[in-house]
């Protein structure tokens, strides 16, 4: 335990030194300037296994069996996760994507022993919780992508908050429009309407999304009437075409010439589509991959229950458009076996199981906010007494 | 077995009798469940309804914007949960449907039973027959990929005609493919084997005599199709665009995959998106979190229902009224 401990915190810190003394390894349009080379990260397995010890033990007289519910968004690696822990505790995990919703709904009934949400608890539907507080575990991490389908234009274009607002807005209409061409210096941009996709659905990626532009586009914000109305799982799209889920999203944009869309990271490179950059808060045009998603949430300041935005990071390297997955537990278990099982499995996943998000495109939580999560665990309690040592 | 053959006539005749009453009982609550089913669909649908109904007032709905992420829970005025645009969509995608089909349905039924050889009438029929059978699915699918492209240009061209006072309202572009008229195409293939194959019923009732009385005074096949065929048929005509209609204006999976699922407002003109009242159901009812969102989408299901019946009740006095006046 120990040595296995010490051989992957070796390998990180020269995993780690290795990346930031290499420069750029990106193809995306080799830019002059300082700034954007500061973004270039990508390419690099350094994020990809953090190698986090298991920093609970494996807690004996557990339950064989969990069950959760909850957010599509963290389905892929939740497949991951529950076959490869059964394989290691013994433990079969099931997981139903039912949608963050229907997880919410789920947990507040307490008919399932964890719930998984896109975005936190509202503080009614916390109140309306039957087995008392819930916790607030942030899982693993994810970017949501600006993808586009423009004939004649390269992956990599380059976006700021403000424009994606204004696009999604209706304000700018064409693909030619000065601020694009601005942000875009040397891509000819053809004079071809942009036909804006979105979610028809209400959805955690819808949230993650409309809040980077809430805090980067007061022309969105204006629009929608509000900072309360211009972001949510729902919004009242002003313009655009609805598709249901990612694969809607990700269907209109492949049939649709001159389209802008926003997807999970993971389905865009599944299906194959452009997708662009976007200007952080340090103002450098980041490209989404594992290592800028989890640079995304470094530096972010977090309430005590962690039910904060996490886009918009101040980390150079940081893609500003992240979000991640709380797993949703009741602070108070009564339940010995199920409790023991639940700690296990969370423990083991904020660990062993973050070196595995980045086999299906997901990243893995930066030390801060991995701790922070781990924190979120030590909290959970049975009749009172902590679980974990 | 054995039983029954060695039983007197009398027996026999009683068991008859018996099972006989059965058959009709069986019958009977088969007929009356029916009915039970409908009303109970219908009294669930408006209970489930109720609270949105009850909070905002069951007029408020009578308007055309909604924006579920404005509901708050306290607040009713004004109701962020307008449902005119469904109710719009679902009627123009719909039209648009019987438009291209009904024409087309009557052309395909009086070819497979006036004109076409002998030979080719029962692989013909079974073709058209085997249209309805493609899952609506399949349909979206199709039109996903296939449709969507080939309209394309089509659409792009029509955008010009948006010149045109008044009717020009129905061509605005900018056109990105996925719209009413995507939409409404391919209901209109879906619709097509309901109602080529009442046509083809009803046109195959045209007395022979009559048609060959047609020929016999000299007429041209089209003639004979208007003297002899056409006129005694024109209430089937209707009868079976009005249950093609009621095909359409239910028809779910096929519709959002195409229509562009824009629920905000009604959209301007056929080349743009817009959605239907099941389109809105299929898209939000997951994930139907706001306050009274998912009561507000059982207020557009039980209008669903209601739009269908009036549809339906319409549809049989035209059709009453019609055969009465060529009777």
């Amino acid at each position: 335990m120990f040595r296995k401990t010490t051989i992957t915190a070796v390998v990180a810190v020269v995993a780690a030194s290795w990346a930031t003394a290499c420069g750029s390894t990106s193809n995306i349009g080799a830019s002059d300037t300082q700034a954007a080379q500061a973004g270039q990260i990508c390419g690099q397995q350094a994020a990809a296994k953090p190698g986090y010890p298991r920093a609970i033990p494996k807690i004996d007289g557990g339950a064989k069996t969990l069950s959760g519910a909850g957010s599509t968004f963290v389905a892929p690696v939740m497949s991951v996760w529950t076959k490869n822990y059964s394989q290691t505790d013994g433990v079969q995990v099931a997981y139903q994507s039912i949608g963050s919703g229907g997880g919410v709904q789920q947990v507040i009934a307490g008919t399932v022993d964890f719930g998984a949400s896109d975005t936190p608890m509202k503080d009614s539907e916390l109140a309306a919780a039957k087995f008392g507080p819930l916790l607030h575990i942030p899982l693993t991490l994810g970017a949501v992508v600006p993808t586009y389908n423009v004939k004649g234009v390269a992956t990599g274009l380059k976006f700021d908050g403000d424009t994606l607002g204004k696009m999604f807005a209706g304000k700018i209409t064409t693909w030619n429009d000065p601020a694009l061409v601005a942000l875009n210096p040397g891509t000819t941009l053809p004079d071809r309407p942009i036909a804006v996709a979105h979610r028809s659905d209400g959805s955690g990626t819808t949230a993650v999304w409309t809040d980077f532009l809430t805090k980067e586009s007061p022309a969105w914000v204006q629009t929608l009437g509000g900072p309360d109305k211009s972001f949510g799982k729902d919004i009242a799209w002003p313009v655009g075409i609805g598709g249901k889920g990612n694969e809607g999203v990700s269907g209109v944009i492949n049939q649709t010439d001159g389209s802008i869309g926003y997807v999970e990271l993971a389905y865009a490179l599944a299906q194959n589509l452009n997708y662009g950059q976007v200007k952080n808060k340090a103002g450098n045009f980041i490209q989404p991959c594992v290592a800028t998603i989890t640079a995304g949430t470094q530096g972010i300041a977090y309430p005590p229950d962690l039910r904060g935005s996490l886009t918009d990071g101040p980390d150079p390297n940081a893609y500003p458009i992240t979000g991640t997955t709380y797993g949703l537990v009741y602070q108070n278990q009564t339940n010995t076996a199920k409790a023991k099982a639940l700690v296990n499995f969370l423990s083991w996943a904020l660990s062993t199981g973050q070196d595995e998000a980045a086999s299906v495109n997901y990243a893995p939580m930066g030390k801060d906010l991995q701790s922070l999560s781990l924190g979120q665990v030590r909290k959970i309690t049975l009749n009172g007494t902590p679980i974990a040592p | 077995m054995v039983q029954t053959l060695t039983a007197t006539p009398g027996q026999a005749l009683s068991v008859g009798r018996f099972s006989d009453g059965l058959f009709r009982r069986l019958m009977a609550t088969a007929a009356v469940s029916v009915i039970a089913v409908l009303a109970a669909t219908a009294i669930f649908l408006l209970v489930k309804a109720w609270p949105s109904l009850s909070h905002y007032g069951t007029l408020s709905f009578f308007h055309a914007r909604w924006a579920p992420s404005e509901a708050t829970e306290t607040s009713s005025k004004p109701n962020p949960y307008g449902i005119l645009q469904f109710i719009y969509g679902t009627v123009v995608t719909s039209l648009v449907a019987m438009v291209i089909a009904v024409p087309v349905a009557i052309a395909v039924a009086l070819y497979i039973t006036n004109l076409s050889p002998a030979l080719l009438r029962g692989p013909f029929s079974s073709l058209v027959d085997l249209l309805a059978a493609i899952p609506s699915v399949v349909y979206g699918f199709w039109g996903v990929f296939a449709l969507i492209p080939v309209l394309g240009p089509i659409g792009r061209e029509l955008t010009s005609l948006s010149g045109i006072p008044v009717l020009g309202w129905l061509f605005q572009g900018p056109f990105f493919g996925y719209s009413i008229l995507a939409a409404g195409v391919v209901l209109a293939i879906m619709v097509l084997p309901i109602i080529t194959a009442i046509c083809r019923e009803v046109f195959d009732t045209a007395p022979v005599a009559e048609k060959e009385a047609a020929f016999a005074i000299g007429a041209t096949e089209w003639e004979m199709l208007r003297i002899a065929v056409l006129p005694r048929s024109r209430s089937g005509i209707v009868g079976a665009s009005i249950l093609g209609l009621g095909r359409a204006f239910g028809e779910t999976i096929a519709v959002t995959m195409l229509i562009g699922n824009n629920v905000l407002t009604i959209p301007h003109g056929l080349l743009r998106a817009g959605s239907t009242m099941p389109s809105v159901i299929a898209n939000e009812f997951t994930e139907a979190n706001q306050p009274f969102h998912l009561t507000s989408l059982f207020v557009v299901a039980f209008g669903l229902l209601l739009l269908s019946l009036l549809v339906n009740v319409i549809g049989k006095r035209i059709v009453g009224r019609v055969s009465e006046h060529i009777a």
